[in-house]
């Protein structure tokens, strides 16, 4: 198993970088994990977004999709797009310490 | 997996056939792109036009005639004849299905998921040839679309992009 060192915390990822212990996840390594993904601030903006996915994963086991996020989040896709440029439903589940995500929507 | 860092950074996805079968793949593939991160163009042509047309793009169709893979009453099932297939009512009933389980997958209907695009930043455009051949005008044009384009202009913006025909 691969880990990670953020700040002095060592946190067990896979090849990619997602974190394979969603209890080792705190704020301050998705904060790290952000600005390896580019996103040097994460904003409330950002937070409603990983908030989402984290309840809806613990709620039905599962990641949302993008529409999902949208429908049932109140996440605009737009937005979404915007906060997490260049992939945002990868992006934002790697630094909410979710698996990356498997379906094609 | 190789280990270069390579990545596709650009598709034109081509949508030229009308029925709901014909016109979901190539959604699925741009929006997919946009997912990735990669730049992503569409362009509707011939009867994929319908795709984009207001007044039609909601009413997209299984091809029950002439479409040997489908089977009912699912996948695993028997062979539909080409006779039954032509029986009123066949086709509505097939996509009736085939909607009901892409729905199950969170899968939009194809108005939704063309808002999706757009708002993912992908660009929709319309063929121009096939725009004058069916008497069309922007009115008709769902408002995603972003312009009409000659093939000429389809290449100029599809340079360094993988092009890809469905």
């Amino acid at each position: 198993m691969l880990t990670k060192n953020f700040n002095g915390v060592t946190i067990s990822v896979n090849e990619e970088g997602y974190l394979t212990d969603r209890t080792q996840w705190t704020k301050e390594i998705a904060k790290a994990i952000a600005k390896e993904e580019g996103i040097s601030e994460l904003t409330d903006g950002h937070w409603r977004v990983i908030d989402f996915l984290q309840k809806d994963f613990i709620e039905r086991g599962t990641l949302p999709s993008i529409r999902r996020l949208n429908t049932v989040g109140g996440i605009p896709t737009k937005e979404l797009y915007a906060l997490f440029p260049g992939g945002p439903l990868k992006k934002a589940a790697k630094i909410a310490g979710l698996p990356k995500p498997t379906s094609c929507v | 997996m190789t280990e270069s860092n390579a990545k596709l950074e650009k598709v034109s996805i081509i949508i030229s056939r009308g029925t709901l079968d014909g016109v979901y793949p190539g959604l699925i593939m741009a929006n997919g792109a946009r997912m990735e991160g990669i730049e992503a163009n569409l362009f509707f042509t011939f009867f994929g036009l319908y795709a984009i047309l207001k007044k039609f793009n909601n009413k997209l169709r299984i091809a029950t005639v002439g479409n040997p893979a489908l089977r009912v009453p699912g996948a695993k099932g028997v062979p539909l004849p080409t006779l039954f297939g032509m029986l009123p009512g066949m086709s509505a009933f097939a996509t009736w299905m085939m909607k009901r389980e892409m729905n199950k997958l969170d899968i939009p209907s194809v108005p939704e998921m063309l808002q999706m695009i757009d708002d993912a930043g992908g660009n929709i455009y319309a063929c121009k040839a096939t725009v004058d051949m069916f008497h069309l005008s922007n009115d008709d044009f769902i408002p995603q679309v972003k312009k009409v384009l000659t093939v000429g202009e389809f290449y100029e913006l599809s340079h360094g992009a993988q092009i890809i025909f469905t």
